[in-house]
């Protein structure tokens, strides 16, 4: 699923919009996140997941092709915590792959 | 932020009513998680990736029996930055104590 299948959700399902400013929504939509994300923000979607900001130490790691051991520096990333819905939807399509 | 701010700056922005942007949000949540469902993996550029993790069967105990049980293999939703995302966030200054916690 890329960003036009979900523009084409939301044209679908309201009505009164264009094709392209329902593509121009889901960008916004996703514009909106990054940019509480960028600020360190949480940003909790009842329903869906929880994105959280976290500081990951610095650690010592290595060049995969050398070899050597290098310095990975502290650094933010973002992690996703699925809500149960989300939890619950993942788990049917276990039930269908194994 | 929360869904309701979500929604509060989708109407702000746009041409949108308050309940259309309402509308809106939800049909794209919806449509994410029908993909996740389905076990399709959601690319969206510049922001990330979601795909499905498989955990592996682990064992575990009934916590008020202590039975011990194999929990069931199940898939879990990941997220993983894209590359622009991640560019901006190692810009980030990580604070002063840096450690694997919650900004």
């Amino acid at each position: 699923m890329t960003k036009a299948d979900i523009a084409r959700a939301v044209y679908e399902r309201h009505g009164g919009l264009s094709s392209r400013e329902a593509a121009r929504l889901v960008d916004t939509f996703f514009q909106l996140l990054r940019e509480r994300l960028i600020k360190g923000e949480k940003v909790q979607i009842t329903g869906f997941g929880t994105f959280l900001v976290k500081t990951r130490r610095e650690r010592r790691g290595r060049n995969p092709k050398t070899g050597d051991i290098i310095a990975i520096r502290s650094r933010k990333s973002i992690f996703f915590r699925s809500s149960p819905q989300v939890e619950a939807a993942a788990a049917v399509s276990s039930e269908a792959a194994v | 932020m929360t869904r309701a701010e979500l929604i509060d700056e989708m109407a702000a922005l746009g041409p949108l009513s308050h309940k259309q942007a309402d509308v809106v949000v939800e049909t794209i949540l919806d449509s994410m998680k029908a993909a996740i469902g389905q076990g399709d993996r959601i690319e969206i550029r510049g922001f990330g990736v979601f795909s499905l993790r498989l955990r592996r069967p682990r064992r575990a105990r009934n916590p008020r029996t202590g039975e011990p049980l194999v929990s069931a293999a199940r898939h879990a939703a990941h997220f993983k930055p894209g590359k622009e995302l991640k560019a901006v966030l190692a810009q980030m200054d990580p604070g002063p104590d840096a450690e694997d916690s919650e900004a």
